[in-house]
């Protein structure tokens, strides 16, 4: 037998539970299903949660959430095998309400902003995978679940179901996205003790150190990251897929040759690996962008390619909060107009339009790719990193060199033509203005 | 120093909790990964769950899948690798990531 709602909501990620709670608190019924046997159980990430967006659904939601730290420390490495260059940037601000960012373990993060839906009044249901939709022509008004008495019916299916959205692709919302815009996020939580990683880290009481890393990755397009949670550090690394798939170096290899570098290894050293997880990451932004809303269902989160990989913002569960708790709005706006077309549920694009979740994405379109180029990728971390070694080797008795020959020199030992420097520079302007 | 000993797979997996269906979620076709010549997924799957034979077919493995996506989103041959969610409440179980 059937069961109805007003709304299906398909992941308690951090976009489904936000949609469930926006759905939930205008008294409208809404189900939350969920495959794993609890939210978040699915879930990793690379590191960092930025709260602003929770200001205004959950006040004050840091004296509740599972924080692990709040990230006081945020770095830049450039790497070589042997080299690294660090910005290195402290901010004591953000280690008090209402603080920037945070490490939290996804499990325990994703369980909490669901128990938000939950006590709404959203009915979770768990260990209850979504096999397909139902659809009258083109409307969708359900979802069929691998439970017994399978079948789930709404007006309107918020699909919040992860990178891998089957909902979307059997919907036909994805028309663009290629394997080139997905990464391969690999990482392993490593014991170490709170002292121990205060006294590495430089760190008190529950601040935090976020680094993100390029020139790491063997010449795989991609990055690596090593951040803080309470007792544990995280180091991982992000492969495009292509890139990864064409060479010979296993996932696991290239995180063991970043904890082997000269920077990592002696934050790391004598620590416990007590978990690995992997998952794949959406990383074109608005060129993989499926469509986001169809007759009867809107595409949230992963599911919709929200995570943005910009160089130096890496986001992804705010953005997923953001356009949850935006499809859940416009959900309830078109039950009430009694219009759950299509054109009905466009307060969705709306309401993302004017926010951070897509003018971020439509402003940074073009840097992914700028990113995962191969001049970004190998040969300027290769450049900064022996231009910063030119400058700091004392080479007397020698006389030293100007810093315009020094650059000009590494240019050359690079393989860097001045012009191909030139257009980088200007899309990267472009790209970030 | 113990951070210099290699770990070994067998002991990175064992970190991760899976709660294994008795339903394989994905199904590899051994005849259409012998015509394949790149076989991309056996450097890429996180879990190394795909293993070359000799007579150039891959031999598969579900219980230990991260259910990444990895796979299919690499693999070259259309309808080689068949992929779905395990069923409610299997799979992978994370805590600490």
């Amino acid at each position: 037998m059937a069961t109805s709602f007003d709304v299906i909501v398909v992941g308690a990620g951090p976009a489904g539970s936000a949609a469930a709670l926006a759905v939930a608190r205008t008294g409208r019924s809404v189900a939350l299903v969920e495959r794993g046997p609890f939210p978040g159980s699915k879930n990793m990430y690379g590191g960092v949660i930025y709260g602003r967006i929770l200001d205004g659904i959950i006040p004050n939601w840091w004296e509740q959430a599972p924080i692990q730290r709040w990230v006081t420390r945020r770095g830049t490495m450039i790497m070589t095998p042997t080299q690294a260059v660090t910005v290195d940037f402290r901010d004591e601000g953000w280690g008090v309400a209402p603080y920037n960012g945070a490490t939290a373990y996804r499990p325990e993060f994703d369980a909490w902003l669901a128990d938000h839906a939950v006590e709404a009044g959203a009915t979770l249901l768990c260990s209850t995978t979504a096999t397909g939709l139902l659809k009258d022509g083109s409307r969708i008004f359900g979802v069929r679940t691998d439970r017994p008495d399978g079948e789930l019916l709404a007006p309107v299916v918020i699909a919040a179901d992860g990178v891998n959205s089957f909902l979307a692709k059997e919907a036909g919302m994805y028309h663009h996205s290629e394997p080139k815009h997905y990464t391969l996020g690999v990482k392993e939580t490593i014991h170490l003790g709170k002292q121990t990683i205060d006294e590495r880290f430089g760190l008190r009481g529950r601040e935090g150190a976020d680094f993100e890393i390029m020139g790491c990755t063997g010449g795989i397009p991609g990055g690596g990251f090593v951040y803080t949670n309470l007792e544990t550090v995280a180091v991982g690394v992000v492969l495009q897929l292509p890139g990864l798939a064409s060479q010979d170096k296993r996932p696991e290899e290239v995180i063991g040759a970043l904890k082997a570098h000269s920077a990592i290894a002696p934050l790391i050293e004598g620590g416990e690996v007590v978990e690995y997880s992997a998952h794949v990451i959406p990383e074109g932004g608005m060129h993989m962008m499926p469509d986001l809303i169809t007759d009867g269902m809107m595409i949230t989160g992963d599911a919709a390619a929200m995570c943005l990989a910009a160089g130096i913002w890496l986001e992804g569960v705010n953005f997923a909060i953001g356009s949850g708790y935006a499809a859940g709005q416009a959900a309830v706006e078109a039950l009430r107009l009694g219009d759950v077309s299509a054109a009905g549920l466009e307060g969705y694009r709306r309401r993302i339009e004017s926010s951070f979740v897509l003018a971020d994405h439509r402003k940074f379109a073009e840097v992914p790719d700028l990113i995962m180029g191969e001049r970004m990728q190998t040969k300027y971390p290769q450049a900064i990193c022996n231009l910063a070694s030119d400058i700091f080797t004392v080479t007397n008795p020698v006389p030293k060199k100007g810093f315009q020959s020094m650059a000009r020199a590494e240019l050359k030992r690079s393989g860097l033509k001045l012009s191909e420097v030139g257009k980088d520079m200007w899309a990267g302007f472009r790209s970030f203005r | 120093m113990s951070e210099f000993l290699p770990l070994s797979f067998e002991r990175r997996m064992d970190t991760v909790e899976f709660r294994v269906s008795e339903r394989a979620h994905i199904t590899v076709d051994g005849e259409a990964c012998a015509g394949c010549s790149t076989q991309g997924c056996v450097v890429a799957c996180p879990a190394n769950l795909f293993i070359p034979t000799s007579d150039g077919s891959i031999l598969f493995n579900y219980e230990q899948c991260f259910e990444c996506g990895t796979c299919y989103l690499v693999c070259n041959v259309e309808g080689a690798i068949t992929w779905s969610y395990p069923e409610g409440g299997h799979g992978v179980v994370f805590s600490e990531t």
